[in-house]
């Protein structure tokens, strides 16, 4: 059991496993979150419109989206892409789109769908009375909007669209699936050539667990000063 | 742009020999329902536990139940079924190491324990806000009339509770269907590890994909379908004007 763990591997392979696993996730990670929530915010403007085809479509794709396992929905996007870029592009022959770019794709209209719920929340937690006043005085819709709700939706919904980045952070492990190299794959590629399948995945499971556990204690904090912030 | 569409495909016989495409599919469904149904089953159980216990006056209790659900939410659901499958079996004694290893369907079996116990994580945390969100008064009415911490929580406050998160339940148990596609990579024959199987026998990846797709909208509209009949058959007249009030409170 115990005995038989093998530190020396981990300690062979930690720096290849978090300067380029790790980072390769975080940052995945990180523009997905970006792209997401703009994608999201503006999917959450649509579904809160009074134009009824734009809103439609966007219920519609968020929650087409949302049934579907992540797992289909990357597989969907790594064999469609090279047919929407042939398209894009007018090419005759599907081309080749890289695996980074095809997953950073998926992530970001994926989790679009989740930023796009919690940003719908955040809209419609700021009372219509502001959206009014600001016409009142004039403002188009996209100054209302850039000026006084969304500024007001983001800091109210930080913490939560926070809480979502970490389960996107949990989510891109399954580019697995698609050979990526991320942390994930980078340790099964190692536990599979070295014969130690334990130690590796104990040390991926133990590094997600301290990132997830110390990002969720921050986000918990922040909610506490936020919430005193605002009363 | 070319892409030789034939949808006929489900209808020829897919080289692993048990039939059709189309039941290939089929069979990849029923995978995946008796995966997710099974972990959920685990998950409604182990969660409504651990919720309850949370909830309790006991701090080290509700310090043990914490850190279980930090345990299973912090690590993503495909690390969690690559411990299960090739960690724990290694970590048993050797003999029952072995005979874990050798069970048939043992994709299915780790997959159902993965999921469950990653899920019940989830439900055990609104089990407690199902608790907490009822009012103090509650407890109190039942002390009063005598009764003991147990039959509070059977007679009084789990039955509100579990009344009150049945939308984030339906959720859960939407996700646990399709966290099982997940179970690919352990090599669970699933409805996405089929479609996926199709697509290389066949190379018809678009069809495979669109009808893997359908199946898993059904799915989640059975399930939808059920939850809110599930809801209308034990809700408590008069009770929704309450449930409104608690909403508006937080």
């Amino acid at each position: 059991m115990l005995a038989h763990f093998d530190f020396d591997v981990i300690a062979r392979t930690w720096q290849v496993l978090l300067f380029q696993g790790l980072v390769f996730t975080l940052q995945v990670t990180a523009l997905s979150m970006l792209g997401g929530i703009v994608f999201g915010t503006l999917l959450a403007m649509m579904r809160l419109s009074s134009n009824m085809a734009l809103s439609r479509l966007a219920a519609g794709y968020v929650n087409a989206m949302r049934s579907l396992p992540l797992v289909l929905v990357i597989f969907w996007f790594y064999f469609l892409m090279p047919y929407i870029g042939a398209w894009v592009t007018g090419a005759s022959q599907p081309i080749r789109v890289g695996a980074f770019a095809s997953a950073l794709i998926t992530f970001i209209l994926f989790e679009a769908c989740f930023y796009c719920e919690i940003m719908r929340a955040g809209i419609q937690s700021i009372p219509r009375g502001q959206a009014n006043a600001g016409y009142a005085l004039g403002f188009t819709y996209w100054q209302v909007m850039a000026q006084i709700v969304l500024p007001q939706a983001f800091r109210n919904m930080l913490p939560v669209l926070l809480t979502q980045t970490i389960v996107l952070f949990q989510d891109v492990s399954l580019v697995y699936i698609i050979s990526l190299p991320d942390f994930v794959t980078l340790a099964s590629k190692i536990a599979q050539r070295d014969g130690r399948l334990v130690e590796m995945y104990v040390f991926v499971a133990l590094v997600y667990f301290v990132v997830c556990l110390t990002l969720s204690q921050v986000v918990k904090r922040l909610q506490t000063r936020l919430a005193v912030a605002t009363h | 742009m070319k892409y030789n569409w034939n949808w006929g495909i489900f209808w020829e016989l897919s080289p692993d020999a048990t039939g059709t495409y189309l039941a290939t599919l089929f069979q990849g469904l029923r995978w995946t329902i008796a995966t997710g149904l099974s972990a959920w089953l685990m998950a409604l159980v182990l969660g409504s536990l651990i919720g309850t216990l949370r909830t309790v006056r006991n701090p080290t209790v509700v310090r043990l139940g914490d850190a279980y659900v930090e345990l299973f939410r912090n690590m993503p659901i495909l690390v969690q079924m690559f411990l299960w499958f090739f960690v724990v079996p290694e970590l048993l004694p050797t003999g029952l190491g072995t005979w874990v290893k050798q069970l048939p369907n043992s994709s299915f079996w780790t997959a159902v324990f993965a999921l469950g116990f990653f899920t019940s994580a989830r439900v055990a945390e609104q089990v407690k806000a199902g608790i907490r969100a009822q009012p103090r008064g509650q407890t109190m009415a039942a002390t009063a009339l005598g009764m003991t911490t147990a039959q509070t929580y059977r007679h009084v406050l789990l039955p509100m509770a579990f009344r009150l998160i049945l939308p984030p339940l339906t959720s859960e148990f939407m996700n646990v269907m399709k966290n099982s596609a997940v179970a690919l990579t352990i090599g669970l024959m699933e409805l996405t590890a089929r479609a996926r199987a199709m697509q290389e026998f066949s190379f018809q990846v678009f069809e495979a994909f669109t009808a893997a797709t359908l199946l898993y909208l059904a799915l989640n509209l059975a399930i939808v379908l059920f939850m809110r009949r599930l809801e209308r058959f034990v809700a408590v007249p008069g009770f929704t004007a309450a449930r409104d009030a608690v909403a508006a409170a937080h």
